[in-house]
């Protein structure tokens, strides 16, 4: 379980985060939606320890992420983390992108290391292109690739900061595709994104955000049927 | 040469084993120096990208310098200071330090641009699958940004064995030295100048293959 506690985000004097309170349970999908700005990556990475934090609190299964101290590295095996930008490794085959960590960080053999890969690649609909690079893969393929090369740590959680929003409009089908497919396979998933159909269907909550403040949250039914809040109506306005 | 030399006389096929013997001297002179440089230039190139603010004020400008000084001039200032120094260096060893330090100076720029090539994004892609500070840095940004500036660091190791000439001041007899000490015997400047350029040529001509070699194997596309 994720739980945020009064989270605060500063970059100098910009106050990216305002006090955050967000409990995120096992198995949960929530879509995290907002206007460029709003703080929604900043919440992600101050998730998984990429950022400090200046107030509050962050806790992963009871752990505090930000305490003096803490094993941010091992932390981080169990957030998998999929960006806008896909950032293969464009020096490794896509086998060893997705084989890399588990060697390096979990300290598996080669072979085994491989075979995680494979499975992990075969799962995501790559299992044909094992011994090609990323350069050759279209951007949707690459983004499977990195959500491949995530599940390969075999995370609790999985983490998306706009997984398609880089990607040519006839390729984000297939990567909404397979983050539905991992929805229904019981991950615990934060998706910042802004396909509304996504966050409709798939997510159990959503929540939007403005101005580094949670305005809202609630079951896709209450965002997008009946938003308390006049910022939310308006940008759901503005998106469709 | 214990035979009595006459001081005039045309060049004779052991003046070409002499020659070759140079060039694998300019080959080791300029082979250790890059190769010692480089990995303190990595280093250094490592220490002005983390470092910022120190390294921009301590380490930079002394790269700088380096840079900057006709190497020659550096080659005879550190021979001639380095026994007060308490350093008692053949010519040798203070032509491999300096080209070193100098090949380090230059690398340390290509390197720190490697590692900016590399991008914050991809580094944190890295460190989100758990990767420490230095598995990113040994598995990806090294990698990345290596593959990034080799053509530049390609140019500066031919370009240093080249400059590796300039140790001739000191009276190591490279390749250069070499060239001089035969034409002031034969006379023939033409003759044993087009030689040594040929063997300058056929030291860095396997290099820019292999490196261009390289560079296509790293082009996946
Ligand atoms: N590393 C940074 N340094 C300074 N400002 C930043 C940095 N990262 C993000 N910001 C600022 O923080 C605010 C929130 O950014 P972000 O979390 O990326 O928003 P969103 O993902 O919702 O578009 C923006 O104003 C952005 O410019
Ligand atoms: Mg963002």
């Amino acid at each position: 379980m994720i739980e945020i506690r009064g989270l605060q985000k500063y970059f100098g004097a910009l106050h990216v985060l305002k006090g955050i309170d967000l409990d995120v349970e096992k198995g949960e999908v929530l879509s995290v939606i907002g206007a460029s700005g709003s703080g929604k990556s900043t919440l992600l990475y101050c998730i998984n320890g990429l950022e400090e934090i200046q107030g509050g609190q962050v806790e992963v299964d009871g752990q505090n992420v930000h305490a003096k101290g803490a094993d941010l590295n091992k932390l981080r095996q169990k957030l998998g983390m999929v960006f806008q930008q896909w950032n293969s490794f464009p020096h490794l085959t896509v086998q060893e992108n997705v084989a890399l960590a588990p060697r390096i960080v979990r300290g598996l053999d080669r072979k085994a290391a491989d075979e995680i890969a494979e499975r992990q690649l075969a799962h995501v609909g790559l299992g044909d292109k094992l011994r090609v690079y990323p350069g050759a893969l279209s951007g949707g393929q690459q983004q499977r690739l990195a959500i491949a090369r995530a599940l390969a740590m075999e995370p609790d959680y999985m983490l998306f900061d706009e997984a398609t929003s880089a990607l040519d409009p006839e390729l984000v089908g297939e990567v909404l595709e397979t983050m539905r497919m991992l929805a229904e396979e019981g991950m615990t998933m934060i998706c910042v994104t802004h396909e509304m159909g996504f966050a409709r269907d798939v997510s159990d909550r959503v929540a939007f955000f403005h101005q580094g403040v949670m305005e809202e949250i609630g079951p896709p039914s209450q965002i997008f049927g009946e938003a308390q809040s006049p910022h939310t109506r308006g940008f759901l306005a503005n998106v469709r | 040469m214990s035979q009595p030399i006459s001081f005039f006389s045309g060049f004779q096929p052991s003046d070409l084993l002499f020659l070759a013997e140079a060039a694998w001297r300019t080959l080791l002179i300029s082979g250790l120096a890059i190769s010692i440089g480089t990995f303190f230039g990595i280093i250094f190139g490592w220490l002005l990208y983390e470092g910022r603010i120190w390294a921009s004020l301590t380490l930079a400008p002394v790269l700088d310098i380096f840079r900057s000084v006709p190497l020659i001039i550096q080659l005879v200032l550190f021979y001639n200071f380095a026994p007060i120094l308490g350093l008692n260096l053949d010519p040798f060893a203070s032509g491999v330090v300096i080209l070193a330090i100098y090949t380090a100076a230059l690398v340390a720029n290509v390197a720190r641009g490697g590692i900016e090539a590399v991008g914050q994004p991809m580094r944190r892609a890295a460190r989100s699958l758990g990767m420490s500070y230095w598995q990113d840095l040994r598995y990806v940004a090294l990698p990345i940004g290596g593959r990034a500036v080799f053509p530049a660091w390609v140019g500066v190791a031919l370009g240093v064995m080249k400059d590796s000439a300039l140790v001739s001041v000191l009276g190591y007899v490279e390749l250069l030295k070499a060239s001089q000490i035969l034409i002031t015997r034969t006379q023939e400047p033409f003759l044993i100048l087009s030689i040594a350029g040929a063997f300058y040529f056929a030291l860095s001509y396997p290099i820019s293959r292999y490196a261009a070699r390289l560079e296509q194997r790293w082009a996946h596309a």
